[in-house]
């Protein structure tokens, strides 16, 4: 089975004043059609930077320095991006964090999900419309033409991440990215989004790619988990297997420090160490070997990529031992 | 504050690296303080005397800027300008500063009716296109250099209780602040000592800003015949001598007092600019 | 929208109190006595008594503010010494030259300065970019008597293109009949081309002179606050549902740009009223502020104090009319009080 995402050894980088940012090295990912994959990894360890790169939408800094991006079989990055900028907003589409701030301040937000509508369908005028109060209705709005014509400072949070979502999911797109969706919510909001997001990805085969620091979040929603950190895809399998036999001592770590049920604060487990400084010339090939318990002298060598069992990938010399199939 | 010290003189480097303009409008600006305190000496005439040349004359050798319809040097008017122009915009800002940032200090520190008061006054000022209630007022108080600097100091007020008061008014809650109060310092102590050295760094940013404006407000002021009279040189009155020649070709009577006046404000907002850059990074545009 | 713009017009009057408060309070501080000003040199103690109480000078502080506001009221701001005239009849024959003036330098500097900010702000280090900083220095730095009569020497000693830095019009073509009071438009209701060429011709020098100067704030404006809106989540989202990039700037980012441009006019009106006198000075120009500066010269004080009120109040009245297109732009205006 071809995949509808696959990145392959996509490498990035920013130019800064004060060095250059290796941001993303070497990464691949591959996301089925109608899957849904979690990418995980602390704060600054390039999550957003990758998906932005998929709608080619990353800061002007920023400079793809190698590696592919195929969608459906088109390589997004071919023409400076031009097959990209026909499919983003139709075939791949996008939400963020904070969705209060991430909507238009003074447009109605039934106008937002026209201007999508518009510029992606043929439909027009009263039409155009109508299929956009159906946008918002699709995403559980109550009284969705009422709600049509608010701005975003009316609505909730919750609110205005299902504007986003309507918007989003306007023109049906077969991939939807979930960048933090529900960072700056309520708690109680947060399951509600999840659960709409899950539906309608349900409902329509729509395969997802949920960016989170949250583990447990990654868990309760995504058959697949890759695990990223400090612009490296360490380890990448189905969610069960890198919970209960995580090969990367990150990941070991991740799968510690997360909570799981009941379980008390205290036996929570912390990760020492902070991610490493990307502008440094001297970066190790293991960019998790200077907090890394198990170092040796080999993780100053090129790293493998091993495949642990089918469709467990893992790049670390020293896979923990529990993981053998 | 060792580091803090060398971060500063590393965002120096940066912002003088980044915007070679600052260098020159600091070189620029020691040589208008220069002019300023010693240009009596170095003028090459008597800047009062007429008939130091021919009258009209153009630019020559003897007389760099030529001479006026009086046969003035307009150099040596030129370089004693400096003092009274500089000087005006130095006593208006001065005051300014010192009365608005101490009105907007208490303004910001004890909120309520201090602050309702203030806030009513700047409010009123900014009510005014400001050039047009600083004519007012010298027209009112009499048309004399000190009411020149009053009402350039009265129109610069409120830029002055704007920052003082947005910053003591953060200040008043601050970690420290609290801290001081806590340790039994009375509310007057704890505005001298703790909110007003703390309020200075902007404000020495607002002042820098306003100098440059400062001085074409007076030289403005002095254009339409108003505090400085003839035969005292300065910028805006020499432009204004200069102004009836332009229409029959007699170019450099205007020209230099109004090039030195431009290059002077443009000295004064580039570095401005520059220090704001240097204070306040975020707020770089 | 009503009960807005009704709170709008509410949150200017203390503006206009505070406004008339201080030009009551400037007559009254008139250099030396009033009363012995206008009786002249040669007045004697009863003559001077005489204008005292004429003048309401004998009442107290209070009472005196009523008479003002009183007169105010009724349109009698005072005699002009040196026309002869009520000095409202003198302001509102002349505030047309100057409005033409004054708008027509913001209309050019907003066509300039807008477009320009926009550009500087989405190419960040092009050569647009350094030159919106570059006139957002120097075009503050310009003194307008300066960079008027450099205008004039350039475009009409040594070139030859404008007409004589002499007022509105011609001295040979007639005004067009009074409508609006602008000659532009007066002419062309008039058909009469001439004029409107001849009064185009006139008006050019010194709206330039006038733009520059205030191109600067609202070019530095328009850029930084295009830069901060372009670097907004809600940009990258709209970028992210792939809309136009000219959707994306326009329809998004620069309407809400805009709002803070629209907060920096109040500043630039500031300006622009301001420099009009010099630039009307400079150029022969008969509005309220040559007729102010006249009456400076001549130390007729009742002209000045009726400019400096009506500019006041223009100001204000522009401010709320700022205020007012704010809070259509911005919806969330609304539900502020």
């Amino acid at each position: 089975m071809s995949a509808l995402l696959e990145i392959d050894k996509l490498s990035l980088e920013f130019r800064t004043r004060s060095g250059i940012v290796r941001a993303l090295e070497n990464v691949s990912l591959q996301l089925p059609e109608g899957g849904s994959l979690g990418l995980v990894g602390e704060s600054g360890s390039g999550k957003s930077v990758l998906s932005f790169a998929v709608l080619g939408i990353q800061d002007a800094a920023a400079t793809i320095t190698g590696g592919t991006i195929r969608f459906a079989g088109t390589d997004l990055l071919a023409d400076g991006g031009s097959a990209m900028k026909t499919m983003r907003g139709r075939e791949l589409a996008m939400i963020f964090q904070n969705p209060r701030v991430a909507l238009n301040p003074i447009r109605q937000v039934g106008r937002q999900i026209e201007d999508v509508l518009l510029r992606h369908t043929a439909l027009r005028g009263a039409a155009a419309r109508a299929r956009a109060i159906e946008c918002l209705a699709d995403v559980r709005i109550p009284d969705p033409e009422r709600r049509y014509s608010a701005y975003p400072f009316e609505l909730s949070g919750g609110m205005c991440q299902r504007v986003m979502i309507a918007i989003a999911l306007a023109c049906k797109p077969r991939l939807l990215i979930a960048d933090e969706p529900t960072t700056g919510l309520d708690v109680t909001t947060q399951a509600a989004i999840m659960r709409l997001i899950r539906d309608l990805g349900r409902e329509k085969g729509m395969a997802t790619l949920l960016i989170t620091h949250d583990l447990g979040l990654a868990r309760d929603f995504c058959d697949k988990l890759a695990v990223m950190h400090a612009g490296h895809i360490v380890e990448v399998g189905p969610t069960e297997t890198l919970f209960r036999t995580p090969a990367h001592p990150y990941t070991a770590q991740l799968v510690r420090a997360t909570p799981v049920g009941q379980e008390r604060l205290e036996n929570l487990a912390s990760i020492p160490g902070n991610l490493p400084d990307l502008r440094r010339g001297d970066l190790p090939p293991c960019r998790f070997s200077e907090r890394c318990e198990l170092r040796s002298p080999a993780c100053a060598t090129p790293l493998p990529n091993l495949v642990v069992s089918p469709g467990h990938l893992v790049g670390c010399h020293h896979p923990q031992a529990r993981s053998s199939p | 504050m060792h580091s803090v010290w060398q971060k500063r003189l590393q965002t120096l480097r940066y912002v003088v690296g980044e915007n070679p303009l600052s260098l020159a409008a600091f070189l620029l600006f020691a040589a208008f303080v220069l002019l300023a305190l010693v240009g009596p000496a170095i003028a090459p005439f008597d800047a009062l005397a007429s008939n130091v040349g021919a009258p009209l004359s153009p630019p020559s050798l003897a007389h760099w800027f030529g001479t006026d319809s009086l046969g003035r040097d307009i150099l040596s008017r030129v370089i004693i300008a400096t003092r009274l122009d500089l000087g005006i915009a130095v006593a208006a800002v001065g005051i300014s500063c010192i009365l608005g940032g101490l009105a907007g200090a208490f303004a910001g520190y004890f909120g309520g009716w201090t602050d309702r008061i203030v806030g009513r006054l700047s409010d009123t000022i900014m009510a005014f296109p400001l050039f047009v209630l600083a004519m007012g007022i010298v027209a009112a108080l009499g048309n004399t250099v000190a009411n020149i600097v009053i009402a350039t100091a009265i129109i610069n007020l409120p830029f002055y209780i704007r920052v003082a008061r947005a910053e003591s008014g953060v200040l008043r809650n601050a970690g420290f602040v609290e801290a001081a109060r806590l340790a039994g310092n009375g509310e007057v102590r704890l505005l001298f000592h703790h909110i007003i050295p703390n309020i200075l760094p902007p404000m020495t940013v607002q002042i820098s800003l306003n100098m440059g404006w400062a001085i074409l407000n007076a030289a403005g002021l002095s254009f339409i015949g108003l505090g400085v009279r003839p035969p005292d040189a300065e910028w805006g009155i020499m432009v204004a001598e200069g102004a009836q020649y332009i229409v029959s070709g007699e170019w450099w009577i205007a020209l230099f007092p109004g090039a030195v006046l431009m290059l002077a404000v443009f000295c004064f907002n580039l570095l401005g600019d520059s220090l704001r850059d240097l204070v306040d990074p975020r707020r770089r545009t | 929208m009503l009960t807005t713009i009704l709170k709008r017009l509410l949150g200017a009057i203390p503006n206009l109190i505070g406004v008339v408060v201080v030009t009551f309070l400037l007559t009254r501080a008139l250099p030396g006595d009033p009363a012995a000003f206008f009786a002249g040199g040669a007045g004697t103690a009863e003559a001077v008594e005489e204008i005292r109480k004429k003048l309401g000078l004998d009442k107290s502080l209070p009472e005196q503010f009523i008479v003002y506001v009183r007169d105010l009221a009724r349109g009698d701001w005072g005699m002009s010494h040196a026309t002869g005239q009520p000095v409202l009849t003198e302001l509102t024959t002349r505030l047309p030259a100057s409005l033409e003036l004054t708008l027509a330098a913001l209309l050019l500097a907003v066509i300039i300065a807008i477009p320009l900010g926009i550009l500087a702000a989405t190419r960040p280090g092009s050569w647009v970019d350094h030159l919106c900083r570059g006139i957002a220095t120097a075009g503050v730095s310009l003194p307008t008597f300066f960079t008027g009569l450099l205008l004039a020497y350039i475009f009409y000693f040594l070139l030859g293109w404008a007409p004589a830095p002499l007022g509105r019009l011609d001295p040979y073509l007639s005004a067009p009949p009074l409508v609006t009071g602008f000659y532009l438009i007066d002419s062309l209701i008039a058909r009469d081309f001439p004029v409107f060429v001849g009064a185009l011709k006139q008006l050019i020098l010194p709206t330039i002179t006038l733009a520059l100067f205030v191109l600067a704030p609202l070019a530095r404006m328009t850029r930084a606050s295009m830069l901060g809106v372009l670097s907004a989540d809600f940009i990258r989202t709209a970028r992210a549902s792939g809309l136009a990039p000219r959707t994306v700037l326009f329809s998004y980012a620069f309407r809400n740009a805009l709002l803070p441009v629209m907060t920096t006019l109040g500043m630039v009106f500031s300006f622009l009223l301001g420099s009009n006198v010099l630039v009307e000075k400079v150029f022969a120009w008969p509005g309220i502020g040559s007729f102010a500066i006249e009456a400076l010269v001549a130390s007729d004080y009742a002209p000045v104090q009726g400019f400096v009120l009506s500019m006041a109040l223009l100001y204000v009245l522009l401010n709320l009319s700022i205020d007012i297109a704010y809070g259509f732009v911005d919806p969330r205006m609304k539900i502020e009080n």
